[in-house]
C-alpha cells in the first residue's frame, strides 16, 4: 500500500470511527445524516415522479395506438390548437413563477414567495379553464368521452393530466396556508421545493402531451 | 430528564387494541402484514382445494361453471395480491430496518397507510361475494373483453378493479418507503455492496413495483371506463383492441412475478449462508443478478402473448429476452450451491425448505425456458403445463422461501422457536404433496388438458393424473395444517430464544429477541456484508467456537424518542374505500347516487358515497398534515 493509500485508508477509518460514535442516551437517529445526503422527502419525491412516468407512458401509448383509428372529422380536426398553445405557454410560465417562489424564500422574502405561489396556482387555474373550454367545444361538436376510441383516449389522457394539475393547485394552496401560519421560513422551505418538483413534472408531461396530441 | 414530563421518551411498548390500530412501528406493521396475509393464504388455499376437489374426478358437479370461474379467479387474485406480495412486505417491514441498522422505516405513517390499504383492499375484494352479486370471474389476469360488462355483468369485476387499485397504491407507497429507507437509512459503513441480500431483494422488488404497477393502474382505469362510461378501449366492436389490455396487463404482470420472488431469493440467501456457517458465495454476482433479473423482466412481457399472433420478429425478440432471464437466475442457483458446498451445515427446517427450494425452483425455471420457445408455447399454452410451471415458480419458489423465512426468523420475532419435529413433518408433506400436485400438471398439460375448464369427460385419459394432483393438494394442505398448529403451539411455549440463536451474520441478530421498540441502542461498525459475524469472530474469520457476545439492544429500556402513533392513515384508507364503493355502485345510477343532471354536468349522477368518501379522505389528509410526525 502506498503512502497516499495508507493516508487515505487512515482518514477513511477515522471518518468511520467518528460516524460510529453514537449518543446512546438521547439520539433520535442512530446516525445523524441520511446515507445519500438527500432528505427522505426529497428522495421519495423523485422516486414517486419516476413511478408517475410509467402511468403517463401507459396512457400515451394508449392514445398513440388509437389516434390513427378515426377519420379527422370524428375528432382530431375539432382540436383547438390556439387554446392548447396558449395553455402550453401558461403552464410553462407557471413553472417560472414556481422557480421564482423557491428563490424568493431562499432569499428570505416570504411575502414575495406567497405572491408567486398564488400566481402559480392562478396560472394552473387558467390552464384548467382553457381545458374546460376545449372540452366544451368538443362536446358541442358532438365529440364526447364515449364517441370513439380516439375521443376516449384523448379525454382519458388529458383528463388524468388535468387531475394532476388540480392536485398541484391544492398542494400549492396548502403551501400558502402553511406559509401564512409561519410553517415555511428561509431555513425550512423543503416543502416548497417538493411542491415545485411535482409542479414541474406535471408541466413537463404537458409538453409531451402537447407534442403528441397537437403537433405530430 | 426524568423531571421533564414532556420530554419523557416512550420507549416502552404500549399495549391494547388501539395501540395496534394506530401503530407506526415497522415491526408491529410487519406482524400485521404477516398475520393478515397468512389468513388470506389459508382462504386462497381453501379455494384451491375446492378447485382440486371439483377436478378430482371427471364430470364432477361439486360446483357449477359460474361458481368455478369465481373460485379460480379469487384463488389467483388472493394468492398474488393478498398472500404472496404482503407476506414479502411483512418480512420486509420487520427485517429491512433491522438488517440495515435503522430504528424504523423512513416514513412510519406511510407504512401504516400501506397496511390499511392492503387490509381494506382485500376486504373490499371479498365483499363482492356478499354485495357484488358474485365475485369476479374473469381470471386473475382479467382478460378483456371477457371482463367487460357484456360478458361479466355482475359487480364482481368492478370490485376487482377498485380493490386492485387500492392494493396497487398500497404496493407503490410500500415500495417508495422501502427504497428511501434502504438508500437513506443504512448504518455507517453499510455501502450498497454490503447490503444483506434480503435487503437487496426488497430494494429490487420495490423498484419493480413502482415501475410496473402504474401500468396495471392505467389498464384498470380504462377497463372501468369501458364498463361504466360505455367507452370501447378493449372492445373490437368499437374499434378498440383487447390486445391493449394484454400489453398493459403483462407489462405489469411479468415484473409482478419477480416482485413476488425477489425477496424470496433474498430469504434463501440468508438462510443458506447462516445455516452453512459461511459467507454467501459470490456476493457481488448475487447482487448483480438481482439487478439483472429485474431489468430484463421489463423486456419479456409479450412472452405471455405468443399465441395472439404477433409478428415473428416480435416473437423472436421476446423469446430471446426470456432466455436471457435464465442467465442471472442460473448464477443465483449456482451461488446457492456454492454457499452450501463444504459448509458446516445445520440441517434444520429452515435449511430444508431452502434446500428444497433450490431443487424445486430449478424445475420451475426449466419449465419457463421450455415455454419461452415459441413453437413449444403455441403447443402447450393455455394447458395445465403452464399452470404447473407458474406454480413451480410461485409455490416452489416464493412459498417455500417464505416457509424457510418463517422457521428462520420466528425466534427473532417472538423469542420462541418453532417446533423442529412438526416443522420437518411440514417440510416432507409439502415436498411430496407439491410434486404430486404440480409436476403432474406438466404431464397432463402435455396430454392436452386445457386451463380454466370446470370439468372434463371420462374418456380423455386425464382421470388418474387429476386424482393424483388432488391427493397431492390435500397433502400440501395437511402440511400447512401442521404449520399452523406449530405456530400456535410454539406461541404458548416459553421464550427460550437468545439474541442470536443461529449464529447469524446480519444485524437483526445483534439485538434482543424480540427487538425493543427502538431496535438498537447503539451500532457496530459495518465493514462487510456480514457485520455481526465480523464483530463476533473478527474480520474475514472462519466459523469458530466462543464467539464474542454482541448485544445492541441497550437492555430494552434505552432512552430513545419514537414517532407518534397515528390514526390518520386508517381514516385516509376508509375515505378511499368509501370512494371506491361509490364508484362501484354510484355511476350506474344505483341507490347511492344523487341526480345532478339538471345542473348540466357531463356526468348524469354524482354518487353520494363518492362525495362522502372524498370528505373523509380530506379529513384524514388534513389530520395527517397537522399532526407532527416526530
Amino acid at each position: 500500500m502506498s503512502a497516499v493509500g495508507k493516508l487515505e485508508h487512515g482518514a477513511h477509518r477515522a471518518g468511520q470511527a467518528l460516524e460510529t460514535v453514537v449518543d446512546q442516551a438521547h439520539s433520535q437517529e442512530l446516525h445523524a445524516a441520511t446515507s445519500t445526503g438527500l432528505d427522505h422527502r426529497k428522495l421519495v419525491m423523485w422516486v414517486f415522479i419516476a413511478s408517475e412516468t410509467i402511468f403517463f407512458a401507459a396512457l400515451m401509448a394508449t392514445y398513440l395506438v388509437n389516434r390513427g383509428k378515426v377519420t379527422p372529422e370524428d375528432g382530431p380536426e375539432h382540436l383547438n390548437l390556439a387554446v392548447a398553445s396558449f395553455n402550453t405557454f401558461i403552464l410553462l410560465f407557471s413553472s417560472l413563477t414556481m422557480v421564482m417562489a423557491l428563490q424568493a424564500i431562499e432569499n428570505a422574502k416570504k411575502r414575495r414567495m406567497i405572491f408567486l405561489l398564488a400566481a402559480t396556482a392562478l396560472w394552473g387555474l387558467v390552464f384548467l379553464g382553457g381545458q374546460v373550454y376545449e372540452y366544451a367545444e368538443l362536446i358541442a361538436n358532438g365529440i364526447t368521452f364515449d364517441s370513439n376510441v380516439w375521443s376516449s383516449s384523448f379525454f382519458a389522457l388529458t383528463g388524468f393530466h388535468g387531475t394532476h394539475v388540480f392536485v398541484g393547485i391544492i398542494w400549492i394552496c396548502m403551501l400558502i396556508i402553511r406559509a401564512l401560519r409561519g410553517g415555511i421560513t428561509e431555513n425550512n422551505h423543503l416543502a416548497v421545493e417538493l411542491g415545485g418538483l411535482y409542479w414541474h413534472f406535471v408541466d413537463l408531461v404537458w409538453v409531451v402531451l402537447f407534442t403528441i396530441i397537437y403537433l405530430i | 430528564m426524568a423531571t421533564n414530563v414532556l420530554a419523557l421518551p416512550r420507549a416502552a411498548e404500549p399495549t391494547g387494541i388501539m395501540s395496534w390500530i394506530t401503530t407506526v412501528d415497522h415491526k408491529r406493521i410487519g406482524i400485521l402484514y404477516l398475520v393478515t396475509a397468512v389468513i388470506f393464504f389459508i382462504i386462497g388455499g381453501i379455494e384451491a382445494l375446492i378447485i382440486r376437489t371439483q377436478l378430482a374426478t371427471p364430470s364432477s358437479t361439486l360446483v357449477d361453471p359460474a361458481t368455478y370461474n369465481q373460485v379460480f379467479t379469487m384463488h389467483g387474485t388472493t394468492m398474488v395480491f393478498l398472500a404472496l406480495m404482503p407476506l414479502n412486505s411483512g418480512f420486509g417491514n420487520y427485517f429491512v430496518p433491522l438488517m440495515i441498522g435503522a430504528r424504523d422505516m423512513a416514513f412510519p405513517r406511510l407504512n401504516s397507510l400501506g397496511y390499511w390499504l392492503f387490509l381494506f383492499g382485500g376486504l373490499l375484494l371479498y365483499s363482492s361475494f356478499l354485495i357484488g352479486g358474485g365475485a369476479p370471474d374473469a381470471g386473475w389476469f382479467g382478460y378483456a373483453p371477457l371482463s367487460e360488462r357484456a360478458y361479466s355483468p355482475t359487480h364482481g369485476i368492478d370490485f376487482w378493479i377498485l380493490s386492485l387499485q387500492l392494493l396497487g397504491i398500497s404496493s407503490i407507497i410500500g415500495g417508495l418507503n422501502f427504497i428511501v429507507t434502504i438508500l437513506n437509512m443504512r448504518a455507517p459503513g453499510m455501502t450498497l455492496n454490503r447490503l444483506p441480500l434480503f435487503v437487496w431483494g426488497t430494494l429490487v422488488t420495490s423498484l419493480l413495483a413502482i415501475f410496473a404497477i402504474p401500468s396495471i393502474s392505467v389498464a384498470l382505469f380504462l377497463l372501468l371506463f369501458d364498463r361504466t362510461f360505455a367507452t370501447s378501449f378493449y372492445l373490437p366492436g368499437g374499434s378498440g383492441d383487447p390486445l391493449l389490455w394484454q400489453h398493459l396487463f403483462w407489462f405489469f404482470g411479468h415484473p409482478e412475478v419477480y416482485i413476488m420472488i425477489m425477496p424470496s431469493f433474498g430469504i434463501i440467501s440468508e438462510v443458506l449462508a447462516t445455516n452453512s456457517r459461511k459467507p454467501i458465495f459470490g456476493y457481488a454476482a448475487m447482487a448483480f443478478a438481482f439487478a439483472g433479473i429485474s431489468f430484463v423482466s421489463f423486456t419479456v412481457w409479450a412472452h405471455h402473448m405468443f399465441a395472439v399472433g404477433m409478428s415473428p420478429l416480435a416473437d423472436a425478440i421476446f423469446a430471446g429476452m426470456s432466455f436471457v432471464v435464465g442467465v442471472p437466475t442460473g448464477i443465483k442457483i449456482f451461488n446457492w450451491l456454492g454457499t452450501i458446498w463444504r459448509g458446516s451445515l445445520r440441517v434444520n427446517t429452515a435449511f430444508l425448505f431452502a434446500a428444497g427450494f433450490i431443487g424445486q425452483f430449478t424445475i420451475g425455471g426449466l419449465g419457463g425456458i421450455m415455454l419461452a420457445v415459441v413453437p413449444v408455447d403455441w403447443q402447450i399454452t393455455d394447458t395445465y403445463f403452464v399452470v404447473g410451471h407458474f406454480h413451480y415458480t410461485l409455490f416452489a419458489g416464493t412459498v417455500l422461501a417464505l416457509f424457510a423465512g418463517t422457521y428462520y426468523w420466528f425466534p427473532k420475532m417472538t423469542g420462541r422457536f418453532l417446533n423442529e419435529k412438526l416443522g420437518q413433518i411440514h417440510f416432507w408433506l409439502t415436498m411430496v404433496g407439491m410434486t404430486m400436485l404440480f409436476l403432474t400438471m406438466h404431464y397432463v398439460g402435455v396430454l392436452g388438458m386445457p386451463r380454466r375448464i370446470y370439468t372434463y369427460g371420462p374418456n380423455m385419459g386425464w382421470d388418474l393424473w387429476n386424482l393424483i394432483e388432488t391427493i397431492g393438494a390435500f397433502i400440501v394442505a395437511l402440511g400447512v395444517l401442521f404449520f399452523i398448529v406449530n405456530l400456535f403451539k410454539s406461541m404458548r411455549q416459553k421464550a427460550t430464544a437468545t439474541n442470536d440463536p443461529w449464529d447469524g451474520q446480519t444485524l437483526e441478530w445483534a439485538t434482543s429477541s424480540p427487538p425493543p421498540a427502538y431496535n438498537f441502542a447503539s451500532m457496530i461498525p459495518v465493514n462487510s456484508p456480514r457485520p455481526l459475524w465480523d464483530a463476533k469472530y473478527g474480520p474475514h474469520s472462519e466459523f469458530a467456537s466462543n464467539p464474542k457476545k454482541i448485544d445492541l439492544s441497550g437492555g430494552g429500556n434505552a432512552n430513545v424518542h419514537l414517532p407518534n402513533p397515528s390514526i390518520w392513515p386508517l381514516v385516509l384508507t376508509i375515505g378511499l374505500v368509501i370512494i371506491a364503493i361509490g364508484i362501484i355502485f354510484g355511476f350506474n345510477g344505483g341507490a347511492l347516487a344523487l341526480d345532478i343532471s339538471s345542473m348540466g354536468m357531463a356526468v348524469q349522477s354524482l354518487p353520494i358515497a363518492f362525495a362522502g368518501g372524498i370528505v373523509v379522505f380530506f379529513i384524514g389528509l388534513v389530520g395527517w398534515i397537522a399532526q407532527p410526525a416526530g
